[in-house]
């Protein structure tokens, strides 16, 4: 059936909830009107975060036939804004909003040979998909990279359902990933799907397209959640509606420009569709660009960002201990449509 | 998608169809570098073919504003362009460029439905695409055999296409609907058998020693020049799950062991049938006639094709006008005679698919 992106918003049951990782907690719903997840599917839910609701999108880990059983996990986020500290504390029994499975990040069926590629917590996207490209007995390789395998959910049950598919790299264990040589093992008949932080996918992406592959084959998602740089505090201007406002780190440019009454445009607050787009007037500081919508050259233009994910930080070089401890926070003067 | 009521008796008036399985989309001639729309199982698709002539089935209605793609052109070497803001899908439903951007928006897709081109005709698969096996094409190799000749048309039939499997299902209706051509009262006086196992419906009938039907007399002179004489008629109808029914028909010489397996003697065809749901009250209604005599005759492949486009228009006229009784009494149900036992059979089949997909809701 074609995937429907209509949210239908429901009530959802927790029934189990597992400590299954550092920091990462398996929660299983019940939806009250369950659906079936395919594989790439995500759910929105309603979170509470300091008595005020806000909303978050969490990749369908399993699911049963019926959907009646949905497995989501989450990781605690040392720079959280407070989602997922919210789905720390769930137990079973305890009820939120939901919307049934929604399907940005689709599996084809069909390709010649799949790469699929998680980096940390993205292992959640990657799971459900894995799992039917076995039931396919398709050609694929799992490959699963994190920093030490304390951190690395579902591990030994991924091993164990996808024996040498499967392919670890652990930081820790020196180990890493070589994307490079990943991105070698790819031809014009191969799917990459990867699921993990932008830094991760950035680089697979710059490969992929200096070996000359489709970009069109390669999928990922992205819920704008991670950049180049940790978040930092900084203070957006917009000179000529006399704002000026200090963008927590919790908090994304846009919520604080809509917070101080700016009637902003947007759609995906994802960094995909580009039109919450503004223009850069001045910066004192650099842009953490965090979207998927400009190009490099236009993120290294740096004259326009996506303001739902993307951020101003002090560092000019990407180290941290590059930026001044004694100097005040970025600032970027915008103007808005 | 639309719920089924279930009703213990298995004669819902407008049944679901199941959407785990392969529904013909176009003949295979049909399906060009020109981009055609047609709806299959209540969803739109644009049809089209790539530079290296593989069919593709496209969801048809762009991700960004929904226009319909089937209005574009084909693109590059798998590509179709929309013809309304210019955005090209690859044959994955992909995006492979966007406008006045520099990247792609990764979720910019529209779904591409599983294809398999067999039998001359193009099938889609509208289901869960990981159960898409080539295999479950349904049995109809007559189409594209050298041992069979033939052709076949459409018709767009404006009915719930349970009513057409219906109809096939039991062919005493012949000798009222079709008195003129294949009907006569043996029809209703014979006995028939049916049978049945997981995914098929077989019904067979047989009449001895009767005078041939206008259509069938012409068919035993095209071989036998000249032929008078009694004959025996086969009726042997098999349906495949959910909704394609070859008729194994024909009449051999009386008396020359025809019902025993020797059909030397008589003249034999196929009626291929395969219904495709287009909405809960309409579909396409894809057929052909093959026959295994007189291969070289283009002739009779036409003529066979004209008179069975005759026939069939005369079931055309009745399932419309009987699908517009059922939605003018709503409140009256069907009841059921024992020569419909083979479309009884059909219906249960067909409803525990729909319960396979969790799409049959039994009522309270």
């Amino acid at each position: 059936m074609a995937a429907t992106n209509v949210e239908v918003w429901q009530q959802a049951t927790v029934i189990e909830t597992q400590s299954i990782a550092t920091d990462i907690q398996r929660i299983v719903l019940e939806p009250s009107a369950p659906k079936k997840a395919e594989p790439g599917s995500h759910v929105d839910l309603k979170v509470m975060i300091d008595g005020e609701q806000d909303k978050r999108s969490y990749s369908v880990v399993e699911s049963s036939e019926d959907g009646k059983r949905l497995a989501i996990s989450v990781m605690k986020a040392p720079q959280s804004r407070g989602g997922s500290l919210f789905m720390h504390t769930l137990k079973p029994g305890d009820t939120l909003e939901i919307t049934q499975p929604l399907q940005n990040f689709p599996l084809r069926v069909g390709a010649e040979r799949y790469i699929l590629l998680a980096g940390g917590i993205g292992i959640t996207a990657m799971i459900n998909m894995a799992r039917v490209l076995k039931n396919l007995k398709a050609d694929y390789t799992f490959v699963y990279a994190g920093r030490n395998r304390a951190a690395m959910a579902y591990l030994p049950e991924l091993q164990e359902l996808h024996g040498d598919n499967l392919v670890v790299h652990v930081d820790d264990e020196g180990t890493s990933l070589k994307v490079d040589e990943l991105v070698a093992s790819a031809d014009l008949e191969t799917e990459l799907y990867m699921c993990g932080p932008i830094r991760l996918m950035d680089v697979v992406r710059r490969a992929w397209t200096e070996r000359e592959l489709n970009l069109p084959d390669l999928r990922y998602e992205t819920f704008g959640n991670s950049g180049w740089y940790d978040p930092e505090e900084f203070i957006v201007r917009i000179p000529r509606l006399g704002v000026e406002a200090k963008v927590g780190q919790g908090r994304s440019m846009l919520e604080t420009l809509e917070d101080a009454g700016v009637d902003m445009m947007f759609d995906c607050r994802k960094g995909e569709c580009g039109l919450c787009e503004v223009r850069i007037l001045e910066l004192d500081g650099a842009v953490d660009h965090r979207d998927v919508f400009y190009s490099e050259r236009q993120q290294h233009a740096a004259a326009k960002m996506c303001c739902c994910v993307s951020r101003a930080v002090t560092s000019k070089t990407g180290a941290k201990s590059d930026a001044d401890p004694h100097r005040g926070p970025a600032v970027v003067t915008i103007e808005v449509s | 998608m639309t719920a089924v009521q279930s009703t213990s008796s298995t004669t819902n008036k407008v049944l679901g169809h199941p959407l785990n399985a392969w529904y013909v989309a176009a003949w295979d001639h049909e399906v060009t570098r020109k981009p055609m729309s047609r709806r299959v199982a209540n969803r739109p698709l644009a049809l089209y073919r790539t530079e290296d002539g593989k069919a593709v089935a496209l969801a048809d209605a762009c991700w960004h504003r929904l226009a319909p793609l089937s209005m574009g052109k084909t693109m590059g070497k798998d590509g179709i362009q929309c013809p309304y803001h210019g955005i090209v899908y690859n044959s994955a439903g992909r995006c492979v460029s966007m406008p006045a951007q520099e990247t792609i928006n990764p979720s910019a897709t529209v779904p591409s439905f599983p294809v398999v081109e067999r039998y001359r005709y193009v099938w889609v698969w509208l289901g869960d695409p990981t159960k898409a096996d080539p295999d479950l094409v349904p049995d109809m190799h007559q189409m594209s055999s050298e041992e069979w000749a033939g052709d076949g048309e459409t018709i767009h039939a404006d009915c719930n296409y349970q009513l057409v499997l219906d109809n096939l299902m039991d062919l005493t209706h012949e000798e009222f609907v079709h008195s003129s051509s294949i009907g006569q009262e043996e029809l209703s006086e014979s006995d028939f058998e049916v049978t049945h196992d997981g995914s098929t419906v077989t019904v067979s009938r047989w009449m001895h020693n009767i005078d041939a039907p206008p259509f069938w007399l012409k068919n035993m002179r095209d071989k036998f020049p000249g032929f008078e004489g009694k004959v025996d008629r086969w009726q042997i109808i098999t349906f495949q799950a959910p909704s394609t029914i070859n008729i194994d028909v024909g009449v051999a010489k009386a008396g020359t062991g025809a019902p025993e397996g020797d059909r030397s003697q008589g003249v034999n065809g196929f009626v291929m049938n395969t219904i495709t749901p287009e909405t809960d009250r309409s579909c396409h209604y894809f057929w052909a006639f093959m026959r295994n005599y007189r291969l070289e005759s283009q002739l009779i492949t036409t003529q066979l094709r004209n008179g069975v486009h005759g026939v069939f228009g005369e079931d055309e006229e009745m399932l419309k006008a009987q699908q517009a009784a059922i939605d003018a009494n709503p409140d009256y149900e069907f009841y059921n005679l024992n020569i419909d036992a083979g479309g009884m059979w059909v219906r249960r089949l067909i409803e525990r698919m729909l319960e396979a997909e969790g799409r049959l809701v039994p009522t309270a």
